[in-house]
C-alpha cells in the first residue's frame, strides 16, 4: 500500500533528473511547517519551556549555536535542482547573511536565522519540495548517496531512488523518532565508494548476485565521532524486495539494545562493537523472522514510480571525445589543468561530470554566497539539464555537463570565481565549521584550512602531490571527518588553548581505515608545517604514481611518526 | 570566598539566537556593558536574574564565564570560546558583533 498517488511520475521529457513532490508528500511538507509555526508561536508566548521545544526545533533542524540559531536543511541524496539551488539563495537573502555552508552529510546551513523567521524559511523551502526535517535529533537523518549517482562509469545503479525510497519510508517514522542516537544511512551504487559507506550507521551497496538480482550488501556500525568505527557486513546480499523489511528489523534491534544510559555509547557502532557483529547480525535476522513483514512489503510499481523520476536526461548522441575539448585544451593552459582535475568520466559519450570546487585559496570550506549559488544554477541549466549535487567532499558537481561545453562552463565559472582546479588535491580540504560558529567545538577549524590552503596553493605544486584529503574537525565529534582523511586534524582544547592532534591514513572508500595519530598536539601555527614536512617526506618517499596512503601504507605509520619527531628534535618546533 | 575570577552572565536571545550580556538595567549586546559579579554573591544574583528571564522566555542557555576587567571597567572573556561569541566568527570580520550593530526587530 503506498498513500502516494500512483499516477504522479516522472514524464518522459522531465526537465530534471530528481524526484518531485506529489500532493501526500507536499502535504506532509506544509503540515509540519504549519505545526513548526505554531510550536513556535507557543514557544514565544511562554506556553512551551526552552526545554519542552528543543525536541521540535531539532526535529526541524534548527540549533542554537555559538553567535546564533543554525538551520540546516536537507538535501536528499545530495541532489538539487536548479530552481532548488535559486531558492536556497534567495533564502540566504531574505532571511540569512546571503551565503549558506555545505556540510558534510550534503546539507546545507544558514549561520543566521531568526527564531520568528524560521517558519517562513521552511515554508518557502517546501514550495520547492526541500525541507530540514530530521537533519537534527535521534532519529533516521538525511540519506546521503554517491554524488556520481546515475552518471559514473562504475555504477551498477543509481542509489538516489533507494535514497527516495528511505528517505518516505524514515520520515516521521513512528517508531524511530526518539532513537537512543541519531542514525545515518549512505547508498552507493557504484563499485568506487564516493559515499563512505562503511563509515555510517547503516551502509548499502548497490551489489548483484550470482543469479543477477540487483540487491544490496548491507554494512552496520560504522562511524566517526569519538570513538570511530570501520562498519561490517551485517547481510552480503538483500534482495531488493525486503530492504525495508530488514531495515526495520535493524533499527528495532537497535532501539531495544542500544544504550540510553550513555549518549556517547549510544550509536548503533557501539552495540555492534561491545556485542559483536555475529550477535547483532543474530538479532536482526530473528526480528527479520518473527515481525510481521506485510506493513513493509516491497511495492515495485511505488519503487519504479520514484525510480522514474531519476531518469537519464536527454543526452545527445555524441562520440567519446571531443575535438572541441581536445583544442581547447592545447590552446589554454589553465583550462587544461581544470579539465584534468575537476573533470570526471561520464558514462554517457560525449559528456563529463564537473566537480566545481568550493575551496579557492584561503577560503572557507564549503561556503557559497547566493550570488555563487545562482551562477551554479545558471550554469546548471545552461550545461546540464538544471541539475546539481552536492557532495560530501563540500562541492557542488555538475553531472551532465557536454565536452564540447567545458571550456565555455569554465569561463563562466572562473568569472564567479568557482573554477578552483583542486578537486581532490591537497587544497581540497573537508572542514566542519569549528569553532567559529558551532557552540560544541573545542577549537577552529576553518583558519586551519585556510592556512593549510594558502601553504599549498600552488597549483603545480597540487598537481605533484597529487591526490591527498586533508580532513579538520574541530571537536571530537569528527564531523569534518578527520579520521578518515589521509592526514586528519582534530582541533582540541589543551590547557586553555586551541590544540591540534594529526592522524595519518585515513581513508573513506571500501578500503576504509581510521587514521592513527602522529604525534603530540600542536598549536594553529604550526599545523602548515606539520602538514609540509609530512608532504615533503612522502614526495620523498613515494615510487612512481603512488598515492599518499599507498605510501603510508607500503612504509608504515612508524615512519611518518619518527620522521617527525625528529623534525621536532632538530629545532623545528613541532 | 570570592571567586577566582569576576565574571559576567551570558546567554541567548531567544527571539534572535544572538548573544547577549546581563548588564544593569537588562540584556545589552556588547559584553563591555555586561555587570560583573566579583562575589559569589553576586555571582548567584546575576544567575538569579538570568533564570527568571529564563523564565520569562526573553533567553536562552544562560551561563557565567570568567572575565577579566580593564582599566575602564570593561569586563572582556578569558577564555577563547566566550571571547569569540563577543565579536563573531574570527574568518568573517564582516560579520556577528564585530561588525557593527544592527538594529534589533
Amino acid at each position: 500500500m503506498t498513500a502516494h498517488d500512483p499516477d504522479h511520475a516522472a514524464r518522459s521529457n522531465a526537465p530534471t533528473t530528481t524526484y518531485r513532490y506529489d500532493r501526500f508528500d507536499a502535504d506532509f511538507v506544509r503540515e509540519r511547517v504549519a505545526e513548526f509555526r505554531e510550536q513556535v508561536r507557543r514557544r514565544l508566548d511562554g506556553s512551551l519551556t526552552e526545554e519542552e521545544f528543543r525536541p521540535f526545533r531539532l526535529m526541524n533542524g534548527l540549533y542554537l549555536q555559538l553567535h546564533a540559531y543554525m538551520l540546516r536543511v536537507a538535501i536528499p541524496y545530495g541532489t538539487l535542482t536548479a530552481k532548488q539551488m535559486r531558492k536556497l539563495a534567495d533564502i540566504a537573502d531574505k532571511w540569512d547573511k546571503g551565503y549558506g555552508h555545505f556540510t558534510t552529510r550534503q546539507n546545507l546551513q544558514y549561520n543566521w536565522p531568526h527564531l520568528v523567521d524560521v517558519p517562513d524559511m521552511l515554508a518557502a523551502l517546501a514550495e520547492v519540495d526541500m525541507h530540514a526535517i530530521q537533519t537534527s535529533g535521534n532519529c533516521i537523518r538525511n540519506v546521503t548517496a554517491d554524488h556520481f549517482a546515475g552518471v559514473a562509469r562504475d555504477e551498477i545503479e543509481d542509489p538516489r531512488p533507494t535514497g527516495e525510497f528511505l528517505r518516505q519510508w524514515s520520515s516521521a517514522h513512528p517508531e524511530f523518532s526518539f532513537l537512543p542516537r541519531k542514525f545515518k544511512i549512505a547508498v552507493t551504487g557504484a563499485a568506487h565508494d564516493r559515499a563512505a559507506v562503511l563509515l555510517h550507521d547503516v551502509g548499502l551497496r548497490v551489489v548483484q548476485n550470482a543469479a543477477g538480482e540487483t540487491g544490496y550488501e548491507v554494512i552496520v556500525g560504522g562511524g566517526l565521532g569519538r570513538s570511530p568505527f570501520v562498519g561490517k557486513v551485517l547481510r552480503e546480499f538483500l534482495p531488493r524486495a525486503d530492504l525495508l523489511s530488514y531495515l526495520e528489523a535493524t533499527l528495532r534491534v537497535y532501539n531495544r539494545y542500544g544504550r540510553r544510559d550513555n549518549k556517547y555509547k549510544a550509536r548503533i557502532k557501539i552495540l555492534v562493537h561491545e556485542k559483536g557483529i555475529e550477535h547483532v547480525r543474530a538479532a536482526v535476522e530473528a526480528e527479520f523472522s518473527a515481525m510481521d513483514r506485510a506493513p513493509f512489503a516491497h511495492n515495485e510499481a511505488e519503487f519504479a514510480r520514484i525510480a522514474s523520476f531519476f531518469a537519464p536526461p536527454p543526452y545527445e548522441a555524441l562520440p567519446k571525445h571531443s575535438a572541441a575539448l581536445e583544442q581547447a585544451k592545447r590552446d589554454n593552459a589553465s583550462f587544461a589543468i581544470f579539465a584534468a582535475t575537476n573533470v570526471a568520466p561520464h558514462k554517457t559519450d560525449g559528456y563529463g561530470i564537473v566537480t566545481v570546487s568550493l575551496k579557492p585559496t584561503g577560503g572557507i570550506p564549503g561556503d557559497a554566497t547566493s550570488r555563487q549559488m545562482r551562477a551554479l544554477a545558471d550554469a546548471s541549466e545552461k550545461f546540464g539539464f538544471g541539475e546539481l549535487r552536492i557532495s560530501h567532499e563540500q562541492n557542488v558537481i555538475l553531472p551532465h555537463v557536454k565536452q564540447d561545453d567545458l571550456l565555455a562552463l569554465w569561463r563562466f565559472l572562473d568569472a564567479e570565481g568557482l573554477a578552483s582546479a583542486n578537486a581532490g588535491l591537497i587544497t581540497d580540504i573537508i572542514s566542519c565549521p569549528g569553532l567559529d560558529y558551532c557552540a560544541l567545538a573545542t577549537a577552529r577549524s576553518i583558519p586551519i584550512a585556510q592556512e593549510i590552503s594558502k601553504r599549498f596553493a600552488d597549483t603545480e605544486r597540487q598537481r605533484d602531490i597529487g591526490k591527498l584529503g586533508i580532513k579538520i574537525s574541530g571537536c571530537i565529534n569528527a564531523c569534518g571527518h578527520h579520521h578518515i582523511g589521509a592526514i586528519g586534524i582534530l582541533g582540541l582544547e589543551k590547557k586553555g588553548q586551541e590544540s591540534y592532534q594529526i592522524t595519518l591514513g585515513g581513508d573513506p572508500t571500501l578500503s576504509a581505515n581510521i587514521g592513527e595519530i602522529v604525534g603530540p598536539g600542536v598549536t594553529a601555527d604550526q599545523v602548515p608545517d606539520v602538514i609540509e614536512h609530512i608532504v615533503d617526506f612522502y614526495l620523498a618517499q613515494r615510487t612512481a604514481g603512488e598515492l599518499f596512503i599507498d605510501t603510508w601504507r607500503r612504509i608504515g605509520h612508524a615512519r611518518f611518526k619518527e620522521v617527525l619527531r625528529r623534525e621536532g628534535e632538530d629545532g623545528a618546533d613541532i | 570566598m570570592a571567586p577566582r575570577h569576576p565574571q559576567i552572565l551570558l546567554a541567548s536571545d531567544l527571539r534572535r539566537g544572538e548573544v547577549v550580556f546581563l548588564g544593569a538595567a537588562g540584556w545589552e549586546r556588547d559584553a563591555r556593558e555586561a555587570a560583573v559579579a566579583t562575589t559569589p554573591e553576586e555571582a548567584v544574583a546575576l544567575e538569579a536574574r538570568g533564570k527568571a528571564d529564563i523564565a520569562a522566555n526573553l533567553v536562552v542557555d544562560v551561563y557565567l564565564a570568567d572575565v577579566e576587567v580593564d582599566a575602564a571597567g570593561a569586563p572582556a572573556p578569558l577564555h577563547y570560546r566566550e571571547k569569540m561569541r563577543t565579536k563573531g566568527p574570527s574568518v568573517r570580520a564582516d560579520l556577528g558583533k564585530q561588525a557593527g550593530t544592527e538594529a534589533l526587530r
